[in-house]
């Protein structure tokens, strides 16, 4: 089963490599991977979107925790959560493209950041069902490149992370 | 909170210095290079501090994780970049398999210098990454001596495992003022310590509700110092006891309740004890797989209480009905405060019935062997070794057949005197190990059990130990095989030994007197005991005994890779007598 973690780490140089080094020497699965500073320069908030049994969840929340670095791991699967990705699509935007290609950004919500005589750029953000329909709905001729960041989660109501 | 004078400025290198002889450091295994030379300018200008100079840095690693197993406190090692980083990696990864705590300090390229391939340089915090609990790279001399009372904390505390602490060129030639923190709070790394008193609550009620029960200790009741609390609640239960490779000697090996190691080679009555128990008791013992054996077979009756330190080993290979995370130590004295005020007990008639049916597997005397041939058998000399020591000797050993003897043969009566690589199995440890034993306990009597394939593997520590006069014994196993390699060989791919014989070997008494100690040769049965006798009277000089022995002597019982635990080979000739 798919879980998405979150977790609170310290912001030190091999931080990132610990974690990831993890994974792969572990076996476990990533699917995505999102950090950046958080509002405290010295910790960093990473979303990692991760699968397996119940037991293998297990074992990934365990070892996450055992690295000297992590001050926290908590699983969003435990509670109702929101997930958002943000993606960047550069297509090509010609003739008549150009008005149907605006018209799938809006129905997706999604805005044009970015205007030259042969191209868009549209940017998009939802979860990743979302972002995947999108670009199944667009003719794949015209995608020239696309951007995700992966996912980042949050729980829903008062609950929230902190140190 | 300091120790040292407040306002001091000293460069890097004296802080290094300065930082370990604050942290009580006496012994430092190393070998100097271009990127650690301001520290060893340092170091010549103390006492405090002794610097012992390996011939190999994978020496320097086993010798300082030999001292830390038998002292308990962390074994500090130095090393210079590069290459010298690269060669301790062994020593650090046989340190974190078995949990044993080192502090490691490298020496890096100067900061402008890292990245750009310069002279000596490897990414050592990459290198070392999946094999020490933690590491740091030193970035600016004032970050130096709280990294190092940070890497002592991380290392000795919860799970005790290896720290590297890489340290650049550049660093050790700044200056900063010198304070060293008296503590450590890290707000990510808390380890816990008192188990759930829920969870020990229903442990104890299961203990006791137990007909068949067992216990199974591991290496982690040594490391916690629960040696005393593990003998006094197994021997108040009166329950049946089985220790890892890694936890032998914290129970005493002669004892009546102790049934033998258990596992791959562990004893008939260990085993099936395992398979047959209805409540499995483990503490500080991680389920590892020449253990287990065949997980879905594994103790099939049981449900299993866990007691570890290291949540993450919990329900890692077998799923548990009761875990406890918390020090072993810890959690056994609640574990024996509420048996005290329990007023039930055991049903004795169960574990009579229990007793009994042990001690029949027992009789089968699984650790038997042929006592009457000319040409030498190994177990005789590790019996005959036991025998002549009391028991009271520091052993370490090395990887393969002879270890297994060791470990078999030779009854460990106290924790930290069977010292061997247990995760890594690392082959040339153990003769680095001895002196790093003998280097802490100078009184002691330390026996080195090797085999000649392991024992070159580091040989060149022989002359660390003239130089340092660490007189260790070594009783060389020599059967002219990788032994365990052969053995299965001989099991399991119908006798092909590709490659598990040594064709040139040296000849091992002048091998040793050219090294200035004291060689012998023993080829015959009758000679064994007084010439061990001998050797063991030598308390001045380092001894190679070079046994020559049964080249074709395998290690029973044996459970064969992804078997049952019930389904154990025996020797030929105990097996004959199970049948008959």
């Amino acid at each position: 089963m798919r879980h998405i973690l979150s977790l609170l780490v310290e912001n030190e140089v091999g931080a990132l490599s610990r974690i990831s080094g993890l994974f792969s020497a572990r076996a476990f699965n990533i699917e995505s991977l999102t950090v950046a500073p958080t509002e405290d320069p010295t910790v960093s908030r990473m979303t990692i979107v991760t699968s397996g049994s119940d037991e293998i969840i297990e074992q990934i929340n365990k070892h996450l925790n055992k690295l000297v670095d992590v001050i926290k791991v908590v699983d969003l699967n435990d509670s109702p959560h929101i997930e958002r990705e943000l993606m960047l699509v550069k297509v090509t935007a010609k003739d008549a493209d150009r008005e149907e290609l605006m018209r799938m950004s809006n129905i997706f919500r999604g805005r044009v950041i970015d205007v030259s005589d042969k191209t868009y750029i549209i940017e998009m953000t939802g979860n990743g069902d979302k972002l995947d329909a999108f670009l199944r709905s667009l003719d794949k001729q015209l995608i020239q490149e696309t951007v995700r960041t992966g996912i980042s989660g949050i729980a829903r109501g008062d609950q929230a992370i902190r140190i | 909170m300091i120790v040292s004078k407040a306002g001091e400025i000293l460069r890097g290198a004296e802080i290094f210095v300065r930082a370990l002889q604050d942290e009580g450091v006496k012994h430092v295994f190393g070998y100097p290079g271009g990127a650690v030379l301001h520290i060893y300018d340092e170091l010549y200008q103390q006492t405090a501090v002794e610097h012992i100079l390996v011939r190999h840095e994978q020496g320097a690693t086993h010798a300082a994780d030999g001292y830390a197993r038998a002292t308990g406190r962390p074994g500090v090692v130095l090393v210079t970049s590069g290459p010298g980083m690269t060669n301790a990696v062994t020593g650090i990864a046989t340190a974190y398999l078995d949990s044993i705590p080192l502090v490691v300090f490298s020496g890096q390229v100067p900061t402008p210098l890292i990245g750009n391939d310069a002279f000596q340089e490897v990414d050592a915090i990459g290198i070392s990454r999946p094999c020490v609990k933690h590491n740091f790279l030193i970035k600016q001399v004032s970050e130096l001596a709280s990294t190092i009372k940070k890497a002592f904390y991380v290392a000795l505390s919860g799970r005790p495992g290896p720290v590297l602490v890489d340290i650049p060129k550049d660093v050790t030639a700044d200056s900063c003022e010198y304070v060293y923190p008296r503590t450590v709070d890290m707000r990510s790394y808390r380890p816990t310590v008192k188990g759930h008193p829920g969870q020990i609550k229903r442990a104890v009620k299961l203990i006791l509700s137990a007909r068949q029960p067992m216990i199974y200790s591991g290496g982690g009741v040594i490391l916690a110092e629960a040696s005393e609390e593990l003998v006094r609640f197994t021997r108040q239960l009166d329950y049946p006891i089985t220790n890892t490779l890694m936890g032998l000697g914290a129970y005493p090996g002669s004892d009546r309740q102790f049934i033998g190691m258990l596992g791959m080679h562990g004893t008939y009555e260990a085993n099936m004890a395992m398979h047959h128990c209805d409540v499995l008791i483990a503490i500080g013992a991680r389920f590892d797989d020449r253990v287990t054996g065949d997980l879905g077979k594994f103790c099939p009756h049981a449900r299993i209480i866990h007691i570890d330190v290291d949540p993450a080993s919990i329900s890692k290979n077998v799923p548990v009905d009761i875990p406890i995370v918390g020090d072993v130590k810890h959690v056994l004295q609640d574990m024996l405060r509420l048996l005290d005020k329990n007023k039930r007990s055991p049903d004795s008639k169960a574990l009579a019935g229990w007793w009994q049916q042990i001690n029949q597997w027992r009789s089968i005397n699984c650790l038997h062997y042929d006592r009457n041939t000319e040409v030498i058998k190994p177990q005789y000399v590790i019996e005959t070794l036991y025998e002549l020591t009391g028991g009271d000797a520091y052993v370490t050993s090395d990887v393969g057949q002879h270890q297994m003897w060791a470990a078999q043969y030779y009854k460990f009566d106290k924790p930290r005197r069977w010292i061997n690589s247990g995760g890594l199995g690392t082959m040339g440890f153990g003769l680095p190990a001895a002196m790093g034993v003998k280097m802490a306990f100078p009184d002691e009597t330390v026996v080195c059990i090797s085999g000649e394939a392991s024992l070159v593997m580091c040989i060149q520590e022989l002359s660390t130990c003239l130089q340092y006069n660490t007189p260790v014994l070594i009783v060389s196993l020599n059967n002219r095989y990788m032994g365990m390699v052969r053995q299965w060989q001989e099991f399991f791919y119908d006798k092909r030994y590709s490659h598990s014989y040594m064709d040139a070997l040296p000849d091992f008494t002048r091998l040793a007197e050219s090294f200035g100690h004291v060689g012998m040769r023993i080829d015959k049965t009758a000679d064994v005991k007084a010439a061990l006798k001998a050797a063991l009277a030598i308390k001045d000089r380092v001894v190679l005994m070079d046994v020559i022995t049964d080249r074709h002597e395998n290690v029973y019982p044996m459970i064969a890779a992804g078997k049952g635990q019930h389904e154990m080979h025996l020797a030929p000739s105990a097996a004959v007598r199970e049948l008959a």
